[in-house]
């Protein structure tokens, strides 16, 4: 049967440093180093116990630590000018680390803060967006008269008229347009304009095949290094340059 | 053309802007209320606040927040309890400390450098850098012009969003956590 210790966690060398001074009930900027140290590398001890990786930024606190500690040993230098308050302060090895430790613990404070504002946060629900569906273009409709609406309702029935031809499915027809006479046309197209529209390269009776060739066209002139393609937004028509 | 525009009482302009925000659901910037309603972004934002204000005081079951220049409507946290009789959420994933230490500094610091969190931290973030980018709570402002080119990160308007924030004005100022040391 195996069985737990539970061993607090820390968020890192910072962390534990903080805990420790707070435990001990001590002035954060008058630290007991030598005491704090013996803990530190206590702590780091259970942790090699329980076979827990000790991450590297421990380590590397530790070393500052025993740093700091056989700095604190050497004997202080005897100051005899005025300055000396301030000298002693720049000489305590200590205020770099006091100097982290302040600043972290501040993020520290902040960050229970947020949690505090989160959870709260998390109480409050939103309503979703409603689905819309947008119309692809606003259509103008304020200078239209029933005798233009009657002309394009012609151009359109007799479009479709050219268009109806039954699809026969028993046998399997002929390409109507090869490919290469498809990159042949857009090569032409090309070099006459130097840039066309995807959609300027069918018009509305096209048939089925003779767009998915124009596709297929593009795609093997893009790969060919004859084109360049772009595209402004999804959806929106491809602008084709010849290269 | 002006004449055209039917005249429209503050309340009539109050319950469009209601409309327009239930409808739209995610916040909705103050411009687009301001430039549907043809008034100008000042008075909106006036009558916006007055809003607000009206809803909290008439103590309504939905509040208007406003982050930043856009304005949404939400529940209040003090109903979560009735709320989740309906539908309890699985989980309330809450950020891991770790995450948060990192969110604190970058919010006070921002823009600011992986390097430059760790720093503070005395640990590497790596993971929690990812956890927050991936939250969309921060995201990458480019990258500072020196050696290495480092990334630099900020917050985003998601963070505001998720820590009830209006602005980054908002942030509890960093003085107030300084003086409680002192005190200890």
């Amino acid at each position: 049967m195996d069985y737990k210790i539970v061993l607090e966690t820390f968020e890192g060398p910072l962390d534990l440093l903080l805990h420790l001074i707070e435990k001990a009930k001590v002035d954060i900027y008058d630290i007991p180093i030598s005491d704090i140290t013996d803990q530190y590398m206590e702590y780091l001890n259970n942790m090699k116990e329980l076979d827990l990786e000790i991450a590297s930024d421990f380590l590397v606190m530790a070393s500052t630590l025993l740093e700091i500690k056989s700095k604190m040993l050497l004997p202080a230098k005897n100051i005899e000018n005025e300055d000396r308050q301030l000298e002693m302060e720049e000489i305590d090895p200590r205020i770099e680390l006091v100097r982290r430790l302040v600043e972290y613990k501040k993020y520290k404070k902040v960050a229970e803060e947020l949690k505090i504002q989160e959870i709260n946060q998390n109480k409050v629900f939103y309503k979703p967006k409603e689905e819309f569906t947008y119309t692809k273009e606003d259509i103008e409709l304020q200078n239209l008269n029933v005798d233009e609406l009657v002309k394009v309702l012609n151009t359109v029935l007799s479009k479709k008229n050219k268009k109806s031809k039954p699809i026969n499915i028993d046998e399997i027809q002929r390409e109507e347009i090869t490919l290469e006479e498809c990159i042949n046309r857009i090569k032409n197209e090309l070099n006459e304009k130097g840039k066309i529209l995807f959609s300027g390269l069918f018009d509305e009776n096209s048939s089925r095949s003779e767009i998915i060739g124009t596709f297929l066209s593009i795609l093997e002139l893009t790969k060919s290094k004859y084109i360049k393609l772009r595209q402004e937004k999804n959806f929106s028509d491809i602008v084709i340059i010849k290269i | 053309m002006i004449e055209e525009v039917p005249f429209m009482d503050k309340k009539e302009i109050k319950a469009i802007i209601e409309a327009l925000l239930f409808m739209w659901g995610d916040p909705l910037n103050l411009k687009d209320i301001s430039s549907i309603l043809e008034m100008d972004e000042k008075e909106v934002r006036s009558i916006i606040d007055e809003m607000i204000d009206e809803f909290n005081y008439e103590r309504r079951g939905i509040k208007i927040i406003q982050i930043e220049d856009s304005y949404q409507m939400s529940t209040r946290s003090e109903h979560f309890e009735w709320i989740k009789k309906l539908y309890n959420p699985k989980s309330n994933k809450t950020l891991s400390s770790a995450a948060l230490e990192t969110l604190s500094i970058v919010a006070y610091n921002q823009p600011i450098t992986k390097n430059e969190i760790e720093m503070i931290r005395g640990v590497r973030c790596d993971k929690a850098l990812d956890t927050l980018l991936e939250k969309e709570i921060i995201e990458e402002r480019g990258r500072l012009e020196r050696t290495g080119r480092p990334i630099i990160y900020g917050t985003t308007k998601e963070f505001l969003k998720c820590f009830g924030l209006t602005s980054l004005e908002d942030l509890p100022s960093l003085e107030e956590f300084e003086v409680d040391i002192e005190e200890e």
